[in-house]
């Protein structure tokens, strides 16, 4: 078991996604940054679909009440178990008493904390991500209780750690593929969305990151049809819309560009005010 | 069946976009459905799921794919004769809708920019056999066609912030239901106390892309016992075979 004593601004439990029910309006859902997710579960030996702790922009402080092995991947948030300091991607042990907690944010946007054998919460429809409506919690409150599988190391054993490339963190360029609703962008449209940098309005969470930078836009909007997470919509009023993992399942914009699934990764990592140009 | 020009394009790097023609049409989505369960028939499970909408379908793979090889295999799909081996069974459900003011909260707006009785709004919305096109925007979400087009009526300038569970609703071409408490801008004519998703069921909606809808008035007494009902899950939902 694992003990909230201080609740980050938005942490939630996340897997690889709600699959198979998208024609029921249900969103995927998971974790944001997928690539970190699975990272924290391989360094510890766990299955890709085990479930993790998403930290966003500040980290929770967590009381451990059994022993196990974690580890954290993703932003790093100056890690600490016990006051003292601890680096992201190694395995690290835990006893039962342990105090993990998070200080300032000095790379990307969300962290990950992976346990040995993954969080036991409450699975809904295949999937134990978050999701406001479907579970019945959305985000992890001071006082809640996460279910784990105690796990005893074997005494002498030495945990490598991985050498994870942090860079895409930093990365302005988002790679993308051209939207169903591309071509029907003019030719100065198509250019200025291609090579102009734009901004990451204040309007960023798990379902969508909206753009600050208008495109001057008129096209209609299309027949509802199906969006993805990756998919940037064009506003009637020019706002440029890219969907993340809670994103709906259909929309009625224009789908102008498909973010890459590593590019999806990337701009998880990133907050307000930060640049991005598609590539 | 299967005579439509559609257009293919990759979406991303593991979907591939199915367009019919620009328009909302019962033949149209027939089609979509049916060319689905050939898709879900046919390939395996490097399949992650296949949506489908108006006149759209996404076939996502579970991972990167190759577009030109994939793509061929499902206009290869599209072209072949299932003949009797794909059933498809479609439902109408019956709804029961309680169109007094303490939920109509917008009766009087509607009659008002249409010129009709309240009486007369009730009838209109309660007649038609609706179609489900498909299911989006929230999970359980109905995009219902057929809506009288005396009743089409603008989305409120203002969204509310709280639209109740189960407000049955008019926005622009469209009626539907709520099926959760959340922000919304459609017109509210009633409420419905039937559930239309249920998370921790193993059907967690009942009604389905293809199937078809009918509403039904009933007055506060008889919603409040249904409400009862189904709040303790012994409300069995009528519905019949629609062959429509």
């Amino acid at each position: 078991m694992v003990r909230v004593i201080k609740a980050g601004i938005l942490s939630s439990i996340q897997d690889m996604g709600r699959m198979g029910y998208q024609n029921l309006g249900i969103p995927y859902s998971g974790a944001m940054d997928a690539k970190a997710a699975l990272m924290a579960n391989a360094v510890l030996g766990n299955k890709s679909n085990d479930a993790i702790l998403e930290m966003t922009m500040t980290g929770d402080t967590l009381k451990f009440e059994c022993e196990t092995l974690i580890c954290l991947t993703g932003a790093f948030m100056s890690p600490k178990l016990n006051q003292k300091s601890i680096v992201n991607n190694k395995v690290v042990e835990v006893r039962s008493g342990d105090v993990l907690s998070f200080g300032a944010l000095k790379t990307g946007f969300r962290t990950y904390l992976a346990v040995k054998g993954g969080f036991q919460s409450e699975k809904v429809l295949g999937s134990r991500s978050m999701y406001s409506g479907i579970t019945d919690t959305f985000k992890l409150k001071k006082g809640a209780q996460l279910s784990l599988n105690s796990y005893a190391k074997g005494s002498g054993i030495k945990y490598a750690g991985v050498k994870v490339n942090d860079s895409y963190f930093n990365s302005q360029t988002i790679r993308v593929y051209k939207g169903p609703e591309f071509y029907l962008l003019s030719e100065a449209q198509q250019h200025k969305l291609m090579s102009h940098v734009f901004t990451i309005s204040k309007h960023n969470n798990r379902m969508a990151y909206q753009l600050n930078e208008l495109l001057d836009n008129s096209l209609d909007q299309i027949i509802t049809s199906p969006v993805l997470p990756g998919t940037v919509q064009l506003t009637p009023s020019g706002n440029l819309i890219v969907l993340m993992r809670d994103c709906q399942t259909t929309g009625g914009y224009p789908r102008v560009l498909q973010l890459t699934e590593a590019a999806i990764n990337t701009l998880a990592q990133k907050y307000t005010g930060q640049t991005i140009q598609f590539l | 069946m299967s005579n439509f020009l559609l257009t293919f394009k990759s979406f991303g790097e593991n979907a591939v976009l199915i367009e019919w023609p620009k328009e909302i049409d019962e033949t149209i989505l027939k089609d979509v459905l049916h060319f689905k369960s050939k898709i879900e028939a046919s390939l395996g499970t490097d399949v992650k799921e296949v949506r489908s909408a108006y006149q759209s379908l996404l076939v996502v793979y579970d991972r990167a794919i190759n577009h030109t090889k994939c793509i061929p295999r499902l206009k290869q799909i599209y072209g072949e004769n299932f003949g009797s081996k794909l059933t498809m069974c479609s439902k109408l459900w019956r709804i029961p809708v309680c169109y007094e003011d303490c939920f109509g909260i917008d009766l009087e707006r509607i009659a008002k920019l249409n010129n009709l009785s309240k009486e007369a709004i009730i009838h209109l919305h309660a007649k038609p056999v609706y179609t489900v096109f498909f299911l989006g925007f929230l999970p359980g979400f109905l995009y219902l066609g057929g809506l009288d087009a005396k009743l089409h009526t603008p989305r409120n300038a203002q969204p509310r912030l709280h639209v109740e569970k189960g407000a049955v609703a008019i926005g622009g071409k469209q009626t539907g239901v709520y099926p959760n408490k959340s922000p919304g801008g459609w017109n509210i004519i009633g409420n419905t106390p039937i559930t239309f998703f249920s998370p921790k069921s193993k059907a967690p909606c009942f009604a389905s892309a293809g199937d078809r809808i009918q509403f039904y008035p009933v007055l506060f007494e008889e919603y409040s016992k249904i409400k009862e009902l189904v709040e303790t899950d012994a409300f069995s939902l009528e519905n019949e075979v629609w062959n429509g």
